[in-house]
């Protein structure tokens, strides 16, 4: 199950092995990417965002609040929880099932999907499918923080903070300010 | 998760919250377009109802449905040969041979669902056994009132009317007292079963005294199956006393509810125009019924194990 660990630590069994990136250095990253989305689109007209719960939902509204600032329009944000299309229910369950709200009509949208770390793909393959059960987006994007690699699907990130490579033994942890007190990106390494 | 729901005496407070936790997020899902997810393709449910059942039935259904999962209904009556022990396990035995997940089973006698759960493989779910317990309906009961209270410790609830042949009592005190609520059990004596001191309620014989502390007037339904038994003089005189018309309604907190689990015997337990006040919310938990079912189903059926852990999703 430490295959699974990508952003929340194992409590008290992993150590720290390297800080790969410090609250200034997200910062940057979501500012390059805000660009990098409307560079790619010519601007936000038609564009929303989906974070993929729960760390691609702060995520989400902070590139909301930088292409607001360089566009003078802020782009609907939602939030998408994956639960329920999830393929390993078999073997793994989520204790903490959140709810799922987009306060905006996919179909015809750009969607740009925003998740905290891209890993197996798996998860991305579970939010397009949440996704088209609310309609049909003119196209789907996916912004990440960090890509560790070791994919599983054939899925690719369109926006990437870090391309972070790592051994699957490690766990790479995003902390947010909204959802853990503070930023920063760590490797750790989990018990094998 | 448990692997089997017999009883909410098995379910700790924790897990009693993360099925309701749960089922928020199903509630959003039937408020889409397309009310269905796939998390439970290729599992089969049966449902399996020795005794008459329309709104617990469809519900279960419907849950399942919404799961994605494949429903087999299978409806027997209990009064034929299906009663005799040995036709019970027979049908066990053959829902078991073809490969079901998830046994939703509703009985006349209490203990069937219990007697089954040994038999077979599949996740049991009581949906009602006799006058024993109803699960399922105190879970999408103490659903339907955290949608109005912000805590349910201290809550007061009174539990009005046939106490005596009701299992959705029974689960219901069990699950509030559980929760920290105070339950009142408001009925004329001949309607207490006799061991009622092991219940953790308190008991009233006058329903005007007791409304005006009440947070949740929960009101049973009469079952007029059962006016030969003699415990009521009759329908009347049970409204007269016992049933919730306005003028009672008056009585009552204004933040209030009132609840029910259906069918209504209007005119009867519940006056026909009190059944429609906003602060009825028997429509509700018909609602939430289905929401409250699939989250059931949902964490029963997935890693059986794993579903209190803190597992990180990735």
């Amino acid at each position: 199950m430490d295959r699974f660990s990508t952003s929340v630590p194992i409590s008290g069994s992993s150590t720290v092995k390297a800080v790969v990136l410090e609250s200034s250095d997200i910062d940057r990253a979501m500012k390059r990417m805000a660009h990098e989305i409307l560079e790619r689109n010519h601007g936000a007209d038609g564009l929303v965002l989906a974070g993929i719960r729960r760390r691609g939902v702060p995520l989400a509204e902070r590139l909301g609040n930088e292409i607001e600032r360089i566009e003078g329009i802020r782009p609907p944000v939602g939030a998408l929880d994956v639960s329920f299309y999830r393929d390993d229910i078999a073997i793994r369950q989520p204790a903490d099932v959140g709810q799922t709200a987009l306060p905006f009509d996919v179909a015809g949208k750009i969607v740009v999907l925003v998740d905290d770390v891209l890993y197996t793909g798996r998860t991305v393959r579970a939010a397009i499918d949440a996704l088209v059960d609310f309609g049909r987006p003119r196209a789907v994007q996916l912004a990440v923080l960090i890509d560790r690699g070791h994919r599983e699907l054939p899925i690719r990130a369109d926006y990437i903070g870090k391309n972070l490579p790592t051994s699957s033994r490690e766990a790479v942890d995003v902390r947010l300010a909204e959802t853990d007190g503070a930023d920063s990106v760590v490797i750790t390494e989990g018990p094998s | 998760m448990i692997k089997h729901l017999l009883s909410i005496d098995q379910l700790s407070p924790s897990q009693i919250e993360l099925v309701l936790k749960t089922a928020d997020s199903f509630r959003e899902v039937g408020t889409r377009t397309i009310k269905k997810v796939p998390i439970l393709r290729g599992r089969t449910v049966c449902n399996l109802f020795f005794e008459s059942s329309t709104r617990t039935r469809i519900s279960f259904e419907l849950a399942a449905k919404r799961l994605s999962a494949d429903v087999i209904n299978f409806t027997g009556d209990a009064r034929s040969s299906l009663a005799k022990g040995e036709s019970f396990k027979d049908t066990a035995q053959t829902l078991q041979a073809m490969g079901v997940d998830a046994i939703v089973v509703r009985h006349s006698s209490a203990g069937a669902p219990h007697r089954l759960s040994r038999w077979v493989e599949a996740s049991v779910i009581n949906a009602g056994d006799g006058a024993h317990e109803h699960p399922t309906q105190a879970l999408l009961d103490l659903y339907s009132i955290r949608e109005h209270f912000p805590s349910f410790d201290g809550l007061r609830v009174g539990i009005v009317g046939d106490i005596l042949h009701s299992r959705v009592a029974r689960s219901d005190v069990a699950a509030l007292t559980k929760m920290g609520s105070q339950v009142t059990l408001v009925a004329p004596p001949t309607l207490i079963p006799p061991a009622i001191d092991s219940w953790g309620a308190e008991i009233s014989y006058d329903l005007e005294e007791v409304l005006p502390k009440l947070d949740v007037v929960y009101l049973l339904r009469v079952q007029k199956e059962r006016q030969n038994e003699q415990l009521v003089p009759s329908l009347r005189e049970y409204a007269t006393f016992w049933g919730l018309d306005r003028r009672r309604v008056d009585l009552m907190k204004p933040e209030a509810i009132i609840m029910h689990p259906g069918p209504m015997n209007r005119g009867v337990e519940i006056a026909a125009d009190v059944a429609d006040l906003e602060r009825s919310i028997i429509i509700d938990q018909v609602t939430n019924g289905v929401a409250v079912r699939m989250s059931l189903l949902y964490l029963m059926l997935g890693a059986a194990d794993r579903a209190l852990e803190e597992v990180p999703v990735g």
